[in-house]
């Protein structure tokens, strides 16, 4: 009989509850019921795979778009994604967005007086490469007000979407700036009590992706969930 | 080496702008074997309110019971509309292994993003008048009273349409699952 290996549960204090009434939107939208433990079973440790006929080249170059050249400071933003086990993940499907650097979304929800701009829309798609690395070139979003409290600001973030290799490894989280003073107030930043937890959200200033008279790089490598070691005496 | 994965963040309310480039309703192309079903719900929030901000994501096996096949993918996206309904049209799941090398019963994993969810709500969709329900590892450790929340409905007079309703509090509440 072959034993399923399944993933390691989160790390306490790593990973956010439903209900965290700082962030004011989770209190009507929090499950209310014991969630039920979900042992990890084929359905779970398997996931969708997606190629180069849905993301393609120039899908990585947020600045180069549209007609024109985007407002903004040009940035690259660049990383790996691994398991917890240190492993890459490669060719695996990495998606985000941003506001632009006016801190403004094309989007009809998106009601902050601040201008959109025509040469942005702030969407960006990428495969990482065999090593579990990917590279985005962008331009730095903006900061802009949000109703949750009141004088509330969500700080510079930029949206990452990943799937990974199994369905348990999918992970939706925000990439922050380092330095940024709006992160000691902001509710989603905080919504984790171990600090390094949050420090992990913070990308780092990089020299070696900075072009030179070009744009400066930026640093953000993602975990994502990984299978508990095989235990020793279980290896044929 | 060990490392802790990376802290879940919400999608927002901007969502949209990057995830509905991909959008997966329809899974099964002609030539794929299996039974044609069609899953239509709604997402409901606390307050009875629709929930029209919310991506739908559904991963299931083909109709033999096998994953990630070169025909059928088995990924599907939807986003939910001003009613808060999503819908998709795919085909019926085999059963796959579950523990002990005991069959499940067929179903499909959905996960749930949207504002207000600093990480996905993860649950699972079965079928109504499938006797291996009975039997199934995953919904055995559900209590009996709310098993029925994650069991589709048969939409009377629509050979193969069903109706699953996601409710995230109150009477009826969903079951999420600890992932």
């Amino acid at each position: 009989m072959s034993e399923i290996i399944g993933y390691r549960r989160p790390a306490p204090g790593t990973q956010p509850d439903y209900l965290f009434p700082p962030y004011a939107s989770t209190v009507q939208r929090a499950p209310t019921q014991p969630l039920v433990r979900l042992p990890h079973t084929q359905t779970e440790l398997t996931g969708p795979v997606f190629g180069y006929d849905e993301v393609k080249r120039g899908d990585h170059d947020l600045t180069r778009q549209h007609a024109g050249d985007p407002i903004g400071e040009r940035i690259i933003v660049s990383g790996r994604v691994l398991d917890e086990n240190g492993r890459p993940v490669p060719h695996t499907l990495v998606e985000i967005w941003q506001a632009n650097s006016a801190g403004r979304y094309p989007h009809r929800v998106d009601q902050h007086d601040a201008p959109t701009d025509p040469n942005f829309t702030g969407c960006g798609r990428a495969l990482t490469d065999k090593h579990g690395r990917y590279r985005f070139v962008t331009i730095r979003p903006g900061e802009y007000p949000w109703r949750n409290h009141y004088n509330a600001w969500r700080p510079a973030h930029i949206h990452f979407s990943l799937f990974g290799q199994a369905f348990l490894q999918r992970l939706v989280t925000q990439m922050y700036f380092p330095g940024d003073p709006l992160l000691a107030d902001d509710p989603m930043y905080n919504c984790v009590p171990d600090e390094r937890a949050r420090r992990r959200l913070i990308s780092a200033l990089d020299w070696e992706t900075t072009i030179p008279e070009i744009a400066l790089g930026y640093r953000f490598d993602i975990i994502l969930r990984g299978p508990e070691e095989t235990p020793m005496e279980n290896k044929r | 080496m060990s490392l802790h994965a990376t802290t879940s963040q919400t999608v927002g309310p901007y969502l949209h702008i990057g995830l509905t480039w991909l959008i997966i309703e329809k899974l099964a192309a002609a030539r794929v074997p299996g039974e044609r079903i069609s899953i239509e719900g709604r997402v409901v929030d606390g307050d009875g309110k629709p929930v029209n901000d919310a991506l739908v994501e559904i991963w299931q096996a083909d109709s033999r019971g096998r994953y990630g096949t070169k025909s059928f993918r088995g990924f599907g996206r939807s986003a939910t509309d001003a009613q808060g309904k999503f819908h998709f049209q795919t085909v019926k799941p085999g059963r796959v292994p579950g523990l002990a090398g005991k069959l499940q019963a067929p179903h499909i994993a959905v996960n749930i993003f949207m504002r207000g969810q600093l990480k996905q709500l993860v649950t699972r969709i079965y079928f109504p008048g499938e006797a291996s329900n009975a039997k199934d590892p995953v919904l055995a450790l559900v209590p009996a009273d709310r098993r029925a929340t994650l069991v589709a409905k048969k939409v009377t007079g629509k050979a193969g349409a069903l109706k699953w309703d996601v409710f995230l509090q109150g009477r009826g509440e969903t079951v999420f699952f600890d992932c």
